[in-house]
């Protein structure tokens, strides 16, 4: 591809973003100066580094790249762009096991509470959002964003859209998880479940995720296929939602803008409810809808089966999006939310068992005719797994939003064990069974490394989650009940405390369980890491999927 | 045309779809959140309920901060086990200038909605210093380290100051003596307590960490906890007037 007549000169982009960071670094530096506490003037240096470093980049790219941009297509082929998955790949696997070691780490904690050591930066209140956002928005939030930009291109059969803005949402992205987590471990919190980072953290998210919104229907809006492929309707009901989600629950007036410390708009009850509006759809949207998408491509390409139903997953699509929204409320049965919202919450949270069903019916029968694979293929078996998983926790979910179930299971592990099996069985294996697959193909690899490995990995893991759930089943029930228990005298049976003391042996097991857990995930690391290293390279790639009808 | 081409129009422009997407999933929302702001008995009339006192607040941060609502709730439900247990069920009213809200959603420690008065200021040093010293078999992590930090009495007004824009009560006079109440309310022989106590009704002058000096971050959390859930008094409070 030589053209010798184009002279080099930066792009708009390159030059307004560096100039944009060049300022931001600026007034970073200056915010750091006059900051009223310690981690936010940590975070402000931090930042004017990264903006620092963010113009280094962009410069020296430009000196490295050829005058030309890379072209959309060479030899009428759509030119994919590959990089930004693979670093979002990457850090995805990183994310993924510092957020199950930290999980680790305070499910020990809980047996053993010697090892809180009694420091502010190592005590369970401080880990346990660590471990919540290095799972969700680390782990996932990567693995979504590594996937989404794969299928939409591979979908659209167009080269994702802008050259700059795709780094800057992988990269952007991962300083927030960067500024969210250590800001857990100074103590910078808005105590706000899943939802924790400080208003500038929040901030900085918008602008990266209206970049990744843009980004992802900019190459939707030049895509070659007549139809938008169903996992993109997922991936973009998940981008918006999260969005306006993110909007909602957030708004914070700081105390001062050189100062970590923010309130929130809402209070009590209108707080609660928003919380947990937010809460709730952050499962709905961001590990439901987004995985989801992940379910509609991976399972049908590793299975080479079309999906089940496309009018399933029609209704599939409006009726999960249109019944997560409500329910919300089922977090706060008997709490002082009025009866009339939380029998909102409870209806549609049981109706919502019937298209997260649909979803599942659709993932699993997309293996008709292909059913032997699973025999053979342990990434297949991973995925296929996974939707079992949700198909059960989206059972679990509506039952536990009954009020007479809730009012026995809320507060307790049993909550605990349900969000593990959605998020260890369904979330977890769906996306080790996504980056099975995504990794060969990104960095153009006949295979992975080893499939005994995945098959280890497969049973290693699955062992782990069932030590888990079960013990969090047994503990919760256990716990539910000891709590409501009266002698026949008519007196409370337990103090708090032998409750507390009978839940010790299920938190040995569950630790076990979580160790398990991590260590499939490291194996997972080293197959990847050696897939990558020493695979052997393809040479022909097949042609992209067939359109969506 | 039947309805399965008719969706068509969504597949074929992404916009279109965006908007479909907003719409459905705006319902769900407007209709459970924003009666919560309008309808009057979400929240329920009750005498007592006031803003906290800059200790309070400091101490409440400290809860905050220290994440502290991950293991505590902050909802008595009314469940027979429950009110027996920890006391009368929460009201709304009770929570109503709380930014953010501390419900909570797990017992790994007992509910604190009505902690206050419950255990003298001696116990809670201790307990937070070492669980295990006053309580064997608990699983909380120690707290040593609040005792080291001082409350700045400097900044809480600008807190407090924060909290009036989104909407908490409190009074020019309250902000304008906010350093001076900080030190006034964890010292019993300060010259400026009678003057807090007017302030904040039913607000505890105490030396809570039982130490002299500025008031520490456990003179502050002990505050807080010592006073939740003593607001609202139960023998006076009006059941029926309030059932919704």
């Amino acid at each position: 591809m030589s053209q010798p007549a184009l002279s080099k000169s930066m792009t708009s982009g390159e030059s307004g973003l560096a100039v944009v960071f060049a300022v931001t670094a600026f007034f970073c530096l200056i915010a750091s100066a006059k900051a009223l506490d310690a981690p936010f003037a940590f975070h402000a240096g931090l930042s004017a580094a990264a903006s620092l470093a963010a113009v280094f980049c962009i410069i020296n790219r430009y000196f490295d790249r050829a005058a030309a941009l890379p072209p959309a297509e060479i030899n009428g082929r759509p030119n994919y762009n590959m990089g930004p998955i693979k670093f979002s790949s990457f850090m995805a696997m990183f994310w993924g096991i510092a957020g199950f070691l930290v999980g680790l780490i305070i499910a020990s904690q809980l047996a053993w509470p010697a090892l809180n050591f009694d420091l502010p930066w190592t005590s369970f209140g401080r880990l346990r959002p660590l471990h919540t956002s290095a799972v969700i928005f680390a782990f996932g939030g990567n693995v979504l964003i590594a996937t989404s930009f794969y299928v939409v291109q591979k979908s659209c059969r167009v080269r994702l859209a802008g050259d700059l803005a795709p780094w800057f949402v992988v990269v952007g992205y991962n300083f927030f998880i960067l500024i969210a987590g250590t800001g857990y471990l100074l103590g910078v919190t808005q105590s706000k479940e899943y939802a924790e980072p400080e208003w500038y953290a929040d901030l900085w998210l918008t602008i990266v995720w209206v970049a990744y919104l843009l980004v992802f229907l900019a190459t939707i809006i030049k895509r070659k296929e007549p139809h938008i492929f169903v996992a993109n309707w997922f991936y973009l009901a998940f981008i918006v939602t999260i969005a306006v989600l993110h909007l909602g629950n957030n708004p914070a007036l700081p105390v001062s803008v050189f100062g970590s410390k923010s309130y929130v708009a809402w209070g009590g009850i209108q707080d609660a409810m928003f919380q947990w509006w937010y809460g709730h759809n952050a499962v709905g949207f961001f590990l439901t809808a987004g995985f989801l998408a992940i379910m509609y491509y991976f399972i049908p390409k590793r299975a080479e089966r079309p999906i089940y139903s496309y009018r399933l997953s029609i209704i599939h699509f409006w009726a999960l999006i249109f019944l997560y929204i409500w329910a919300g409320p089922h977090h706060l049965h008997y709490t002082a939310l009025p009866d009339w919202t939380q029998t909102l919450g409870m209806t549609f949270s049981i109706m919502l068992w019937m298209p997260s069903w649909g979803g599942m019916i659709n993932g699993l029968m997309t293996l008709s005719g292909a059913w032997d694979k699973l025999r053979t293929d342990p990434v297949l078996r991973m995925l296929v797994v996974s939707v079992a998983f949700y198909g059960m926790s989206t059972f679990e979910g509506p039952m536990m939003s009954i009020k007479v179930v809730n009012s026995l299971s809320h507060y307790t592990d049993w909550t605990i064990g349900h969000v593990h099996s959605g998020a260890l069985g369904w979330v977890g294996f769906v996306s080790f069974g996504a980056l099975y697959c995504l990794v060969p193909w990104v960095w153009n690899r006949k295979g992975l490394y080893s499939l005994k490995l995945v098959n280890w990995h497969f049973w290693i893991a699955t062992l782990g989650i069932v030590l888990y759930i079960s013990a969090m089943w047994v503990s919760g029930i256990l716990q539910g009940l000891m709590w409501r228990a009266y002698t026949s005298l008519g007196f409370l049976e337990y103090s708090f405390i032998e409750t507390v003391e009978a839940m010790h042996p299920f938190y040995i097991i569950r630790a076990a369980g979580g160790a398990l857990f991590l260590i499939g995930a490291l194996i997972m690391a080293y197959n990847l890491w050696m897939t990558v290293r020493v695979g052997e390279a393809e040479v022909q790639r097949p042609v992209a999927l067939q359109p969506a009808e | 045309m039947s309805f399965w081409t008719r969706h068509q129009v969504f597949e074929k422009n992404s916009i279109i779809l965006i908007v479909g997407i907003l719409l459905v999933i705006a319902i769900g929302g407007l209709v459970e959140i924003t009666p919560l702001f309008y309808l009057k008995s979400t929240i329920e009339a009750v005498d007592g309920v006031r803003p906290y006192t800059p200790l309070e607040l400091a101490g409440r941060n400290v809860y905050v901060r220290e994440g502290c609502y991950l293991c505590h709730s902050q909802m008595i439900r009314p469940l027979r086990d429950e009110v027996e247990r920890y006391g009368h069920f929460s009201l709304a009213a009770e929570s109503m200038f709380d930014h953010p809200f501390q419900w909570g959603s797990k017992r790994t420690g007992p509910d604190l909605a009505r902690v206050g008065a419950k255990y003298s200021d001696d116990w809670h040093v201790n307990h937070l210093t070492n669980p295990r010293a006053i309580v064997p078999q608990s699983v909380m992590p120690g707290y040593p380290f609040l005792s080291q930090t001082e409350v700045d009495p400097d900044t809480i007004a600008d807190h407090m100051r924060t909290l009036r824009t989104v909407g908490v009560p409190y009074s020019d006079d309250q902000i304008a003596s906010a350093g001076a109440d900080v030190k006034a309310q964890a010292d019993p022989d300060n010259s400026g307590s009678d003057a807090f106590s007017k302030r904040y009704v039913k607000a505890v002058v105490r030396n809570f960490d039982g130490k002299t000096g500025t008031p520490t971050e456990m003179d502050a959390l002990i505050a807080y906890l010592q006073m939740l859930g003593t607001l609202v008094d139960f023998k006076i409070y009006n059941e029926k007037a309030n059932l919704r």
